[in-house]
């Protein structure tokens, strides 16, 4: 209903002219917000980024984090926390499978939670390592030690029924492992997920000063 | 353009900065904690007295901070929320332990998604009670973590005051929000001498103020290069103080101006550049103008779906240049190509600078103009049927001051007062944006009340379900002879959801009619304020003026057009070029 021919507006509504009247745009953005072009047309596929942070060993703060992460929808794969060096700070390490949009939202999110003094994605060359401890059945020894010899594997435990091995390693050896494992059928397993440092003497980090001996890591802030 | 127009301090400092000569020392973590609020400059708090936050009201006691006792929890936190905003300083609200800090949750998410400088002060049980499900006890922290920038357990009597000076910084540090010190009985309690020292933000909160130069400089290329610019001012130009420095810089590169909602009366709507709001019920000028943009200059925005409408849609030839403060918000919602992160005030200074020439945008300003006339946003009054609330919007800012300050509650009335009443000034148009908090408006006004210079009106416009729903507040107004008029836009509806009921729903009026509500005009004498009630047009005129020269509490319970709905109307995800005039072009 376009009332231009009259100077009168409508009694319910306004005058103009209406949607298909008008001149619109032939662009469009796609659902993360970008000007699609047409040259340049991706689909941005999750990938999975390994964030480090610092924070302030303060009471609640691990759960400020994943309320963070659980609200906002971010799609978490593992998180393990420890102190570090310096006393009242501790170290987040944090797993997730995302877009790349939100892989930076999550870090800018973060970064504003008060106790979280400085975060950052690790590059993929960072040195990570998980923990895992394995419970299967005991009734062939030799067999299961030999499986855990060969992925470097502890026996932390052996009795009659069960043996109880750990398993240190990145995520291809730990699966691999674990696959190895399925044959004397596992009991109970528990895993810590990735915890993660930088490689050489680059900082965890940004804004990280690695330490030495004497002086152990300073967290500088730099934003 | 003016280089003294930097940011505003945020607390006078003449003031804060005297000697607290007279003032009696310490002895208790409760004077701690209102030692901390004088040291800051805290003139007026909004609360509730309750068992675990009696001693801080002891303590308030012998200062001079004004208290102003409030009905109901959430009022005083959307009162707190209100003051700050009017005057420009941090709001302060105190509520006890349990139901206490639960009621204050909606005015804490209010200020939240607002960005609102909001301290929360909350009594808990003592500490070694603390989750053994004492009486009055609820997870306060643990409650409103999601919805504060921080919140802190104040356990320590000998830290309690740096702790709330800490608190009270970081609701302005970077981007405002609210924050809030929870505040165990024995801790407020128990004997310290220590005086906290200077409110300071915690260092890893500490924002970036000033963009980095190549990123200013390449955006100010584009804007040389740019056909047909907009610039879209948010609520963060209002609360970085930029009006000012926004304002010239519009007026000297010559390009139209947008806002949004919460940036109402970040640049006047009487001015030739000003296309007043865009999004869901924004100008049909405004929103060609940002589908048609081919470089959008967002400036404190957080590109919220109710201004974007689809995403898909939203300015899709235009390259955006996205000055914020808050390094999250770029590209959150909608991609920035130029981000410039920093200090809406610097960084439009710092754009100034690095501008060589300016676009040639007369062919775009005409077109704008042209949209202008083709789009009014005139409405029908038919003298033979009920009043129409735009007009009773447009003869209470006539009769009103420029500084006249508008509160309002959610929903249709909010529209139309955003819509039909023009903005010259910031901070005078006070209302609930990201959380859409029906009942925000009567609490507000008496929050921007106390704020206010006495010679600026404060006229909550509310609709009959809002006012309901914190119309206990009405007592407080009452009480203190607080001089605010109430203008009931009242539809017998809870308007906004009967016209979606209309449009998308088939006319099925589910909990939607409201034609149980009370008599406001005699509520109101009840409550011990003046009443009127309106029904035809030759009554609004002359009412408005009765009411505004009322000395107190006057309520005015204008029956409305109960079949009015609010366009232009963009569905929800849809583009915004394609706003409706009318239900059937819904």
């Amino acid at each position: 209903m376009s009332s231009e021919d009259t100077d009168d507006p409508p009694n319910h509504g306004l005058k103009g002219p209406g949607p298909d009247e008008r001149p619109q745009p032939d662009g469009r953005r796609n659902d993360q917000g970008i000007r699609i072009d047409p040259e340049a047309e991706a689909k941005r596929e999750p990938r999975r980024a390994v964030f480090s942070a610092l924070v302030e060993d303060e009471p609640g703060v691990l759960s400020r984090v994943a309320g963070l992460i659980s609200r906002r929808q971010f799609n978490i794969e593992s998180l393990t926390v420890g102190p570090t060096t310096i006393e009242d700070h501790s170290r987040i390490t944090m797993v997730v499978e995302e877009p790349e949009p939100s892989i930076d939202q999550i870090e800018k999110q973060l970064a504003k939670l008060k106790p979280v003094i400085a975060v950052g994605e690790l590059d993929r060359d960072a040195i990570r390592t998980e923990l895992v401890l394995l419970k299967v059945d005991g009734s062939e020894p030799d067999k299961v030690h030999a499986v855990t010899d060969m992925y470097d594997g502890k026996t932390l435990n052996a009795g009659h029924q069960t043996i109880t091995v750990q398993l240190t390693g990145d995520e291809d050896r730990i699966e691999h492992a674990i696959d190895a494992f399925r044959q004397f059928g596992i009991i109970e397993i528990a895993r810590t997920g990735d915890t993660a440092l930088a490689r050489g003497n680059k900082a965890t980090v940004p804004g990280e000063k690695p330490g030495t001996a004497n002086e152990p890591t300073k967290p500088r802030n730099i934003r | 353009m003016s280089k003294q127009a930097s940011r505003q301090p945020d607390v006078d400092i003449d003031e804060s900065s005297q000697p607290e000569e007279s003032k009696s020392p310490v002895t208790t973590g409760a004077e701690s904690v209102i030692r901390a609020l004088e040291n800051d400059g805290i003139e007026a708090v909004f609360g509730v007295q309750g068992g675990a936050i009696m001693p801080v009201y002891d303590a308030l006691y012998h200062s001079d901070i004004r208290h102003i006792t409030m009905a109901h929890e959430q009022g005083a936190a959307h009162a707190a929320d209100a003051y700050a905003t009017v005057k420009n300083k941090p709001g302060v609200c105190m509520a006890t332990s349990g139901p206490g800090a639960t009621n204050l949750v909606t005015g804490l998410a209010d200020a939240n998604m607002d960005s609102d400088r909001l301290l929360a002060l909350t009594g808990q049980v003592p500490s070694d009670m603390v989750g053994s499900d004492a009486f009055q006890e609820t997870d306060t922290i643990g409650v409103t973590a999601p919805l504060t920038k921080h919140n802190y357990f104040a356990d320590d009597p000998d830290s309690i005051g740096d702790t709330v000076g800490e608190a009270l910084a970081l609701t302005d540090e970077g981007r405002p929000g609210p924050t809030l010190v929870d505040l165990p009985k024995n801790t407020t309690l128990a004997e310290t001498d220590s005086e906290p020292g200077p409110a300071k933000a915690p260092e890893n909160a500490r924002a970036q103020y000033i963009a980095d130069t190549e990123a200013v400089e390449e955006a100010a290329a584009k804007i040389t290069a740019a056909d047909r610019p907009i610039l879209l001012f948010g609520g963060g130009v209002i609360k970085a103080n930029a009006s000012p420095v926004a304002r010239s810089f519009a007026q000297e590169y010559e390009i139209p101006v947008v806002t949004t909602m919460p940036g109402i009366g970040s640049f006047p709507e009487n001015h030739e550049l000003s296309l007043s709001w865009a999004g869901m019920h924004g100008t049909g000028y405004a929103n060609m103008a940002i589908t048609h943009t081919d470089l959008l200059i967002g400036v404190g925005t957080r590109f919220d779906d109710r201004l974007t409408g689809g995403v898909d849609t939203f300015a899709p030839e235009a390259e955006i240049i996205h000055i914020d403060i808050d390094p999250a918000e770029i590209s959150k919602n909608v991609h920035a190509d130029y981000p410039l992160i920093g200090d809406a005030t610097r960084v439009i200074e710092q754009l100034d600078d690095a501008i060589d020439q300016k676009p040639n945008t007369d062919e775009w300003q005409a077109q704008c103009q042209a949209w202008k006339q083709a789009y009014p946003m005139d409405y029908a009054t038919p003298e033979d049927e009920p009043v129409k609330p735009q007009f009773v919007v447009e003869v209470l800012d006539e009769a009103t001051s420029d500084e006249a300050i508008v509160t309002t509650g959610v929903g249709q009335h909010q529209m139309w007062a955003s819509q039909y009443w023009t903005y010259t000034k910031p901070r005078t148009w006070i209302s609930s944006h990201g959380l859409g908090t029906m009942g925000y408006g009567l609490p507000a006004a008496i929050g921007a009340r106390v704020a206010a210079e006495d010679t600026q009106e404060v006229v909550c416009i509310d609709g009959d379900g809002s006012f309901l729903m914190t119309i206990q507040a009405l007592s407080v107004a009452v009480r203190e002879n607080f001089d605010i008029t109430v203008a009931v836009l009242n539809n017998d509806y809870i308007g906004m959801v009967r016209q979606w009921q209309d449009a998308f729903f088939e006319g099925r009026h589910m909990a939607a009619e409201y034609n149980w509500c009370p008599e406001f005009d005699k509520l109101a004498e009840a409550f011990g304020a003046s009443g009127w009630r309106v029904d035809e047009y030759e009554e609004v005129a002359p009412t408005v003026e009765q009411a505004l020269a009322y000395d107190g509490p006057s309520v005015v319970d204008f029956h409305i057009d109960p079949e009015e709905n609010v366009y232009p109307m963009v569905p929800s995800g849809g583009a915004n070029g394609e706003f409706a005039l009318t239900e059937d072009q819904l």
